[in-house]
């Protein structure tokens, strides 16, 4: 079964239409790279998904089970945090919140998830360690063993976005998404932000990714999904969209982008 | 033994002046920590109002802010002296409750403004990154926003607090003793220096805050926001 399923969904603007009817569906495992020039609508689109703007029409699934219908009414917000759970998001300019330290950015949900659990008060010395094991070691993984309790202030860019990364996979999202992640960063940084997609692309994580990097996309990607003017123009694999692109508006982005 | 009679006499009734003007000054202070502690979450009140998406909401409470702002808080502290009298009969407690309603008030509707600045300078992706943490709308505001709030507006904060200590000596228009009360019944003894000598009070007050704001601007300085 599909892990996710977008179906035909829009999204206006007062009244500028933005998305004209998206479909796509991914499996578990798949990574995905959205292109597209700007304006064409994959950000919005990501946004969508993610909760971050309420579409106009369409539905979306998770495991079969629809977790955003445009037609239904208001949803509890225990049930609304548990569908946003299913997802994490990696933003273009990080928002890393200024005032916690690099662990804390990490462990500041997860505590007060584990807050509401009945079995918290019981067992609170254990499960903080936990969560906070788990914050160093994905700090860890990306490079940042000597940077817990540093400020994102005082880190890099490119330090910046690995803990925003960490942070996103913290509360082990069935999807990650990646909303132009390295468009904030200088090229030789951005490199190091891709090779850690790239790791994580090799443990198969779940992934839809917005980018400009194309030679990146064409090695990381299981899929690319071209969008131009709120529609899906392409979607197959890297070979078929890079390569051989069918729609004129492909090959001259394509053609733009690569010289 | 005579002279130092005469200047015991002498030292008496300066000394007994400046009993005065402390007393006085007790009742600046009174006012001051008790409009602090009413007005600081009252203005958040007032802020919650005016962001409101409910509109009639929103616009009651910006009228009302521009009410409070736009008349002078000498006029307010006679409304509510004497119009709760007038109009329905009921008289308030003392001057000094009269003074504490009206100071609260102006000085809620004028933080609610610096507070409502400092909200809306908190860029969105702090709020949307709480979200996609799955974190609720409260718990974006009092953990991740609130602590960004309060550095950027402690300097705005810090000037009304200044002018708060200073402002306390209106009460003295509906009569309550503070302490240019106090300095000024001795100018009609033909002694003028307590009136002067009034500053020192509020200067030294001034020179606390100043140190007080300076130490938590230092301890919120650990991060950049």
């Amino acid at each position: 079964m599909a892990i996710l399923e977008v179906k035909n969904i829009y999204k206006s603007f007062g009244d500028v239409e933005v998305l004209k009817g998206i479909s796509f569906s991914m499996e578990r495992g798949e990574i995905i790279a959205v292109l597209g020039s700007s304006g064409s609508g994959k950000t919005t689109l990501l946004r969508c998904i993610n909760f971050l703007e309420r579409a106009t029409k369409g539905e979306i699934y998770v495991d079969g089970n629809c977790i955003f219908d445009a037609e239904e009414g208001r949803v509890s917000t225990a049930e609304m945090r548990a569908r946003q759970l299913n997802f994490g998001l990696v933003f273009q300019s990080f928002n890393l919140f200024p005032q916690y330290t690099a662990l804390e950015n990490l462990t500041l949900a997860a505590r007060l998830q584990a807050k509401e659990k009945p079995d918290f008060k019981k067992n609170k010395k254990l499960i903080l360690k936990n969560i906070n094991e788990r914050a160093a070691f994905l700090l860890g993984k990306m490079g940042l063993e000597d940077k817990l309790d540093a400020y994102p202030c005082e880190l890099s860019g490119g330090q910046q976005q690995r803990v925003s990364i960490a942070r996103a996979l913290m509360l082990s999202p069935k999807i990650l998404f990646f909303d132009e992640p390295t468009s904030a960063l200088d090229p030789e940084i951005t490199q190091e932000i891709l090779k850690i997609i790239k790791r994580l692309a090799a443990r198969h994580v779940t992934m839809i990714i917005v980018t400009h990097e194309i030679e990146f996309a064409r090695n990381v990607a299981d899929r690319i999904i071209f969008m131009n003017d709120g529609i899906v123009i392409e979607d197959g694999t890297p070979e078929d969209v890079i390569n051989n692109p069918k729609n004129e508006r492909t090959r001259a982005f394509l053609s733009k982008m690569m010289d | 033994m005579g002279s130092l009679f005469e200047y015991f006499s002498a030292f008496g009734p300066n000394a007994a002046r400046w009993a005065s003007l402390f007393e006085g000054f007790g009742q600046n202070l009174l006012l001051f920590f008790v409009t602090l502690i009413t007005a600081i979450p009252i203005g958040l009140v007032i802020t919650y109002c005016s962001m409101s998406r409910f509109k009639p909401l929103m616009l009651l409470s910006r009228t009302f802010v521009w009410i409070i702002r736009g008349t002078p808080l000498m006029l307010q502290l006679f409304v509510v002296w004497f119009v709760p009298g007038l109009l329905f009969d009921v008289h308030m407690k003392s001057r000094m409750t009269a003074a504490m309603i009206a100071f609260s008030i102006n000085y809620a509707a004028y933080f609610s403004e610096i507070y409502r600045g400092g909200i809306e300078s908190i860029p969105k992706g702090q709020y949307e990154a709480g979200q996609v943490l799955g974190m609720t709308k409260a718990q974006v505001f009092f953990r991740v926003v609130l602590m960004q709030v309060i550095k950027r507006i402690t300097a705005p904060m810090g000037n009304e607090f200044m002018t708060l200590v200073k402002d306390t000596s209106l009460a003295r228009t509906i009569a309550v003793a503070e302490i240019l009360m106090s300095a000024e019944r001795f100018t009609k003894q033909g002694v003028i220096w307590p009136l002067f000598a009034t500053a020192l009070f509020f200067l030294a007050m001034c020179g606390l805050l100043t140190l007080l704001l300076n130490h938590i601007e230092k301890k919120l300085s650990y991060y950049n926001v």
